[in-house]
């Protein structure tokens, strides 16, 4: 038979096939620009500072990249943390039970959560931005209806007086001193979720999967690939991360204000679309939602080192997000275009 | 051996008959071609054999066994695999990826050297020299990415392939190549039904011909029964298109009456 090449090898398509290097470009250059105007960036207590802001991004980065490679978004994911946050303090406030009850009761209604919304997407077949805007509006509206209704205020009772709670505060809002450098708990979790969601993403079977079902889920489901599992499995990380952070909340502030939230579940999609996350799916690197929340946390505390208006934060933002988003698609089409052509 | 057999097999949606009476059997080491103009039914064949779809009527056997497959999955599981023509691959994912999908090897940790290897091989094995398996398999022409999905099928043991219009988008150089690996499938002891709307084509590989014309059989015939000519005319219509020669009736100017 005959042999035929169908292909020759192209050093350079290897590159653009590396979805976080856009995100580690722009990480770089941030960081150069504020080492430069800003003298106290440097410093190990800014340093901390900025990882601390960003890991609470990249906590919820990390699973929402993951859900869009998956080809979905999770407008909940914002508010959701609150939820996880208010219904582990009123819990073990109301049960007068060791926090970590409260913080389990709080891990099963986030998971909750994420199944519903997975569950909600699956079988009614609505794209997603409209069944988590839904479950996004309703958890708004129950996290104040909910709170108003238990403790008579916009926000909890402090728990910190409560058993559990020094426990629970050094799992989720102490800090460590490594090498001079203070770190909050968070971004250990965020090491920790990042290494964990790029395993899973680049070296595990589910990962293989996630790809596929964002790709292209019709192509998924004809090779055998359970694609609404799948994309419930990524809507449970989602809640799984929303309970992480919501109890670094509670811990960290000993109460929780039940109208926060609003509005995070778009920087986290920024986070992951800066990151080299395609808006279509199929595409994009949990490595890089960590850059992205990076550069957040870098740009956020970086103007105020820099002594600039914070007022152009989200101006530089918005920027950042056009410029990352213009670039994924133009790899994208590098991607799918043909040999030759 | 016959692989799978459908018996005067129908179906309905709702109300509209799509299938009706169908009967099919595909053997080892055969090519049986399936043809049919657009809305005869070859889709909704497709799918039934495929496990994307459940028969209402007839009888599905898989090696002699009656079946009622609930999922492609099922369908894969007892050895049939199908290529579609256009979700055949992802197309943002490397090649070796989408050469595994839904098989990988490894659940927790990927044997990614392997997946690689294996991948090259199987190709190179049906003649497919592909020198970097990490490209996006976006990247490859239509009739490349059939190939390999092809292959795919073949490796993973796929005892009867079904392959929906594999050369409907291709030009005549890539059609061939993609015919070329029909038939190395074929002699790799695989059953295959192709289907087609082009006559000629069916004609270069197949051994069985099944016509489909609005959801019911219009000829079956073994490759010794019939030639091109009237494979070619059946499918075109038969004594429709004389009709319509007929009703269409341009006759030569010079023959015309003068006026």
């Amino acid at each position: 038979m005959n042999t035929e090449v169908l292909a020759h090898e192209r050093p350079l398509r290897r590159h653009h096939s590396r979805p976080e290097l856009g995100a580690l470009l722009a990480a770089v250059a941030v960081f150069a620009v504020f080492s430069v105007v800003a003298e106290s960036f440097l410093r190990s207590a800014s340093i901390g500072t900025v990882l601390y802001a960003a890991s609470t991004i990249g906590i919820m980065a990390v699973p929402v990249a993951l859900l869009m490679i998956g080809g979905e978004f999770d407008l909940s994911a914002g508010v959701a943390v609150t939820t996880a946050a208010l219904t582990s303090s009123m819990v073990s406030y109301q049960l007068t039970a060791v926090t970590w009850v409260g913080s389990l009761v709080s891990l099963a209604v986030a998971l909750g959560i994420g199944a519903l919304n997975g569950w909600l997407l699956s079988r009614t077949g609505l794209p997603s931005f409209i069944v988590t805007l839904g479950t996004f509006l309703m958890l708004t509206g129950a996290n104040l209806g909910v709170t108003k209704l238990v403790s008579g205020t916009v926000s909890t009772k402090s728990i910190a007086d409560m058993q559990g709670f020094a426990s629970c505060h050094w799992l989720f809002a102490s800090q460590f001193t490594v090498g001079g450098l203070t770190l909050k708990a968070t971004v250990w979790w965020w090491l920790g979720l990042v290494l964990l969601g790029s395993w899973i993403l680049l070296r595990t079977r589910f990962g293989n999967w996630i790809f596929a079902v964002g790709g292209d889920a019709a192509a998924a489901r004809a090779v055998g690939v359970p694609v609404a599992r799948t994309k419930t499995c990524l809507y449970l990380g989602v809640g799984f991360c929303a309970w992480v952070l919501g109890q670094h909340l509670l811990y960290s502030f000993d109460t929780v204000q039940s109208g926060e939230g609003v509005g995070n579940e778009l920087i986290y999609i920024v986070a992951a679309v800066i990151g080299g996350c395609l808006i279509t799916g199929g595409y994009g690197s949990v490595v890089g939602s960590a850059l992205g929340a990076l550069i957040f946390g870098m740009t956020s505390k970086g103007i105020v080192y820099a002594q600039w208006n914070p007022d152009w934060f989200k101006f530089f933002l918005g920027a950042m997000l056009l410029l990352a988003a213009l670039l994924n698609s133009w790899v994208k089409r590098r991607a799918e275009r043909g040999p030759g052509r | 051996m016959t692989l799978l057999e459908l018996t005067e097999v129908g179906k309905n949606y709702g109300a509209v008959r799509a299938l009706e009476g169908v009967s099919l059997a595909v053997e080892a080491g055969k090519i049986s071609c399936v043809l049919g103009d657009n809305g005869a039914g070859k889709s909704t064949l497709i799918k039934i054999i495929a496990g994307l779809h459940q028969h209402d009527e007839g009888r599905y056997a898989i090696a002699g066994e009656e079946v009622r497959l609930g999922s492609p999955r099922q369908a894969l599981d007892r050895g049939i695999a199908t290529v579609y023509q256009d979700l055949a691959v992802v197309p943002l994912m490397p090649v070796w990826r989408n050469f595994f999908l839904g098989a990988e090897l490894g659940r927790f940790r990927l044997d990614i050297p392997r997946m690689r290897a294996i991948t090259r091989e199987a190709l190179a094995r049906m003649g497919i020299e592909l020198p970097d398996v990490d490209r996006a398999i976006g990247t490859l022409s239509g009739g490349q990415r059939q190939c390999v999905a092809i292959a795919r099928a073949v490796h993973f043991g796929a005892k009867a392939l079904i392959l929906d219009e594999p050369t409907a988008a291709l030009g005549v150089k890539q059609s061939g190549v993609v015919l070329k690996y029909v038939a190395a499938a074929r002699d790799a002891g695989l059953g295959v039904v192709l289907i087609t709307h082009n006559p000629h084509h069916a004609y270069l590989v197949g051994d069985h011909f099944t016509l489909l014309k609005r959801g019911r059989m219009a000829g079956s015939h073994p490759r010794s029964e019939i030639s091109l000519e009237q494979l070619t005319t059946e499918m075109a219509g038969g004594s429709d298109l004389a009709e319509l020669s007929h009703e269409l009736g341009r006759t030569d100017p010079k023959e015309r009456p003068p006026t």
